[in-house]
């Protein structure tokens, strides 16, 4: 059966304590959009975030991506099914070669078998595994325009690219959903510019369905098909982006009238 | 596949190279009846007991991040349970290689099993209480020892194992060390290994990208688990007896002394600090008798605080970017290339960000944030970027 | 019945010391987010302090010159040791407290030497209560305690710099925006750590008169137990504790089928403490930020 939307959540919600920090979110997003998730500080975006990958737990409802239900799964299971995010502050593996960001997260990928004996043995699977994440970690790096860093430390790459690289992992994962939090944050016009089309390359290039959070609402009207936004933990409004910003209670919440 | 030779990094196997050099000329020299005393066997069995428990204790401590208090607690495992199989198998085998083996083997599953049994329920906890957890694991080990009775593993008086039969153990112990090296370097540099490493760069990045972080965790300190068990199984066949009491607090403080001088996440570097360390304690323990024996504690505490803070201080950064052996490394042996280009084996202390924060409560959503948003917020205390 | 009473009142006036112990423990701990491994061994510190100036026959002399003592070198300790290391990863911080506290039992070892020194402070004397001998020293070691932590409670709730101590537990980064001096918080927390340590040594020597330098390393650890079992943070969290562990450890010492193992039988207790319950019985419980 195909689920008519990627991703469905059904009542999401989670308090902590008294304080209910998402209620009734229903997001419905399709195959291939780009969908914004944006909405004043404070309203839970990045909460939904936590709930859609497993980091916390919802109190209520559930959700479905691709009409599996995923509610309840430990983080590194909801990876394997298809969700792949970002984080608001960058959290790379500073210690690492660029290079080996990407290999670790290709770590799961059934393309890549090998088991803790196989390594520790050095059995031939081992190499091979090594050899095509190693290919398949550089091939994502040139499409990022990374390959030239690769051998560098991650934590000493400029803040630009440190955010692609965040990217560029998380597809390392072979999702079918990508959650971005706030990717353009901290970005100059023009790194801002030049993500848009990084953002809309993924889409096309893996067919990529994502979910995103944002500020700059300039973006996300340049960007996004659709966007809810969200206020006190509730939907305010949801629909196309234009319209949506038009709204006068979107412009309310965000002005704090 | 094709062996490339090019594709080979003969530098991952240089150690091994020394250790079998080194192994081979002293089984030369003892096999040919070269002079070699019974202090300077006892001695490079106590060398090959230190490394094997550096190494296998820098697989949790250097890699996985985490503090183990209890490493001599799974020594002592091995140890008790190696020294068993020694003393019923040597009437009917003697004590050769045939209950070497079995010790071995039995002594390191015991040992392995112990790490399963403390690490399934502990590693759930963070950093000082896990810290906390292993440290008391060795003295319930230490004192559940000491408690047996005299039949089957000796009380308080400890255990008499009858010694290897053969002089020259140490030549089984340095292949020990290889299979223990080797064990290490394949579980490090591998898929495994990074995806161990990365949960001690960022654990909540680790989990998002799909890494079952308490597998791993698990893994690893089973792994470290055995390899001390191995360690203590040669104790215990280089020893004529066994006694809880050795196994304590300090034994795992020493180890640790060892791990910390060889720094964090550096194999070679526990090797040889291991040899050292041992060496010292040796030669210091001829010259410095009664009272003067603490002197060599003394050396270690000073060695831990002066290599801690000095790797560690926030205001020493800069310093120590300039002056350190890595870029005295580079300078000299590695000239014209690169010095951004590194591998991925050594870590610093200071761009591994602080997994614990007491002071944070709930996510970041629910705590008050200032308007500008769009601000990069990476910087903050975390010390993410490092 | 009497065989109880004496349990009953030798655990609480163990339990009186761990509880000293523990109340430094949690006070460094909630400020200062570090376990401070040295923190045991100030306690055997105090003791050859007061061994030392009890040459002088003045009891109370020789404790007001351990406490200051203590609290100096509780404070010279977190500057030199601690301090350069504030905002690096926690497990350096933890190491280099390991070391220093092997720096203290070995300075101690090479000054005092590896024999037990033995000093009377003060002889309370006993009485019988119901047929049963009372030592009224274990009162006083239980009584002090209970001040102690009133007054520590009090002075965290009622004052200023107790209100200080609070933000700074709660929020290192906007207690220094409110103006809070942080590095001096912590440590004048450093110093009252370190002068409950003092008396903590001072009621060792009440209990048995005689010291080493290892006196304070395993109670350290157990007190350490009983601050966890407690819930980490709390001050009258540290004060049950204390007291639930000594009972626990003089209990166990009656029934002669597991006395050989109270020790195993306490950090049994910890550790199935930190696995149901890792915040205690009155810790709060925390989590980290995604």
């Amino acid at each position: 059966m195909m689920a008519q939307y990627l991703l469905e959540t059904k009542d999401l919600g989670i308090s902590f304590g008294g304080l209910k920090a998402a209620q009734n979110v229903n997001l419905k997003i399709e195959k291939n959009q780009i969908y914004g998730l944006i909405g004043p500080n404070g309203a839970g975006k990045t909460t939904i975030f936590n709930l859609l990958t497993g980091v916390y737990r919802p109190t209520t409802g559930t959700f479905y991506l691709d009409g599996e239900e995923l509610c309840g799964l430990p983080q590194d299971k909801i990876n394997h099914r298809g969700i792949a995010r970002t984080f608001q502050n960058i959290r790379l593996f500073n210690n690492m070669t660029v290079v080996r960001n990407v290999m670790v997260a290709l770590h799961n990928q059934p393309a890549y078998p090998c088991t803790v004996w196989e390594s520790l043995f050095r059995l031939p699977r081992h190499f091979k595994a090594e050899e095509e994440m190693r290919e398949r970690a550089k091939e994502l790096l040139r499409i990022f325009d990374l390959e030239e860093e690769r051998n560098n430390l991650a934590c000493n790459l400029p803040y630009g690219k440190q955010r692609k690289l965040e990217i560029a992992r998380a597809l390392a994962t072979g999702p079918k959903l990508l959650l971005l939090d706030e990717p353009a944050a901290g970005m100059n016009p023009h790194e801002t510019e030049d993500l848009e089309k990084t953002i809309r390359f993924i889409r096309e290039h893996f067919d990529m369905t994502i979910l995103l959070i944002e500020h700059d609402m300039k973006f996300v009207s340049g960007l996004c098909d659709k966007v809810t936004v969200l206020n006190f933990g509730t939907v305010l409004a949801e629909g196309d982006t234009r319209e949506t910003l038009k709204n006068p209670e979107v412009i309310r919440a965000y002005i704090g009238g | 596949m094709k062996l490339n030779l090019k594709h080979i990094r003969w530098s991952h196997y240089l150690n091994y190279l020394v250790i079998g050099i080194f192994t081979l000329v002293m089984a030369i020299i003892a096999l040919t009846g070269g002079h070699i005393n019974n202090s300077m066997l006892f001695l490079l069995e106590k060398i090959a007991v230190s490394i094997i428990l550096a190494v296998s204790l820098s697989l949790v401590v250097g890699f996985l991040g985490e503090l183990s208090l209890g490493h001599a607690g799974f020594m002592c495992v091995g140890a008790y349970l190696g020294g068993k199989v020694a003393a019923v198998l040597e009437p009917s085998i003697g004590n050769g290689v045939g209950s070497l083996i079995l010790g071995l083997v039995i002594g390191g599953a015991a040992a392995a099993v112990c790490g399963v049994v403390i690490g399934i329920p502990a590693l759930r906890l963070r950093g000082d209480y896990l810290a906390i957890v292993t440290l008391a694991f060795g003295e319930i080990v230490k004192s559940i020892f000491q408690n047996t009775s005299d039949a089957s593993f000796g009380g308080a008086l400890g255990l008499e194992t009858p010694r290897f039969d053969k002089q020259y153990l140490f030549i089984f112990a340095f292949l020990l060390v290889l299979l223990t090296l080797a064990a290490a370097q394949n579980f490090i540099r591998s898929k495994h290994g990074r995806a161990v490493t990365a949960i001690r760069d960022n654990e909540i990045a680790a989990r998002a990208c799909g890494i079952n972080v308490t597998k791993y965790k698990l893994i690893t300190f089973t792994l470290s688990a055995f390899f001390a068990g191995i360690a203590g199984v040669l104790y215990s066949f280089s020893n004529y007896t066994v006694q809880s009491a050795k196994f304590g607090y300090n034994y795992s403080i020493e180890i640790l002394v060892m791990v910390v001088l060889g720094g964090m996440g550096s194999i070679n570097g526990a090797i040889i600090s291991a040899a050292l360390i041992t060496f010292l304690n040796t030669k210091l323990a001829t010259v410095l008798t009664g009272d003067l024996a603490v002197l060599q504690n003394l050396l270690y505490a000073l060695i831990l605080i002066i290599i801690v803070v000095y790797n560690n201080a926030p205001a020493l950064k800069s310093f120590r970017v300039r002056y350190n052996l890595h870029v005295f490394f580079d300078k000299v042996v590695r000239r014209g290339k690169d010095p951004s280009h590194r591998s991925d084996d050594r870590a610093k202390w200071d761009v591994v960000p602080t997994k614990i924060e007491m002071n944070e409560i709930l996510s970041i959503d629910l705590k008050p944030q200032n308007l500008s948003g769009d601000k990069p917020t990476h910087d903050d205390s975390k010390g993410g970027k490092g | 019945m009497e065989l109880f009473l004496s349990t009953l009142i030798n655990g609480l006036s163990l339990g009186g010391i761990y509880a000293m112990i523990a109340l430094g423990y949690t006070m460094v701990y909630g400020i200062a987010k570090m376990l401070n491994f040295a923190h045991g061994d100030i306690i055997m510190v105090g003791g050859y302090v007061i061994y030392v100036f009890m040459a002088f026959h003045n009891p109370l002399l020789a404790i007001l010159i351990a406490v200051i003592f203590c609290v100096l070198l509780g404070m010279t300790i977190e500057k030199i040791a601690y301090k350069p290391l504030r905002g690096a990863s926690p497990l350096a911080v933890l190491i280099t407290a390991i070391g220093v506290s092997y720096l203290l039992q070995s300075l101690a070892q090479i000054i005092f030497g590896s024999a037990n020194k033995v000093v009377t402070v003060y002889d309370f004397g006993s009485v019988t209560f119901l047929g049963v001998n009372v030592q009224i020293s274990a009162l006083v070691t239980l009584a002090i305690t209970v001040v102690v932590m009133v007054a520590l409670t009090l002075f965290v709730k009622c004052t200023r710099l107790g209100r200080a101590m609070i933000a700074v537990s709660e929020d290192k980064g906007a207690a220094q925006l409110m103006g809070i001096n942080v590095d001096g918080i912590i440590t004048i927390t450093f110093a009252i750590g370190s002068a409950l340590a003092a008396l903590a040594g001072l009621f060792y020597l009440l209990k048995a008169p005689s010291i080493s330098s290892t006196l304070g390393a395993m109670p350290g650890i157990k007190a350490f137990t009983a601050a966890v079992i407690g819930g980490i943070g709390s001050i009258p969290g540290a004060m049950l504790g204390g007291l639930l562990l000594g009972m626990v450890e003089c209990i166990s010492y009656k029934i002669t089928a597991i006395a050989p193992y109270t020790d195993a039988i306490e950090f049994s207790i910890l550790i199935i403490i930190l696995l149901v319950r890792p915040t205690g019985f009155l810790g709060k419980k925390r989590r980290e930020k995604v």
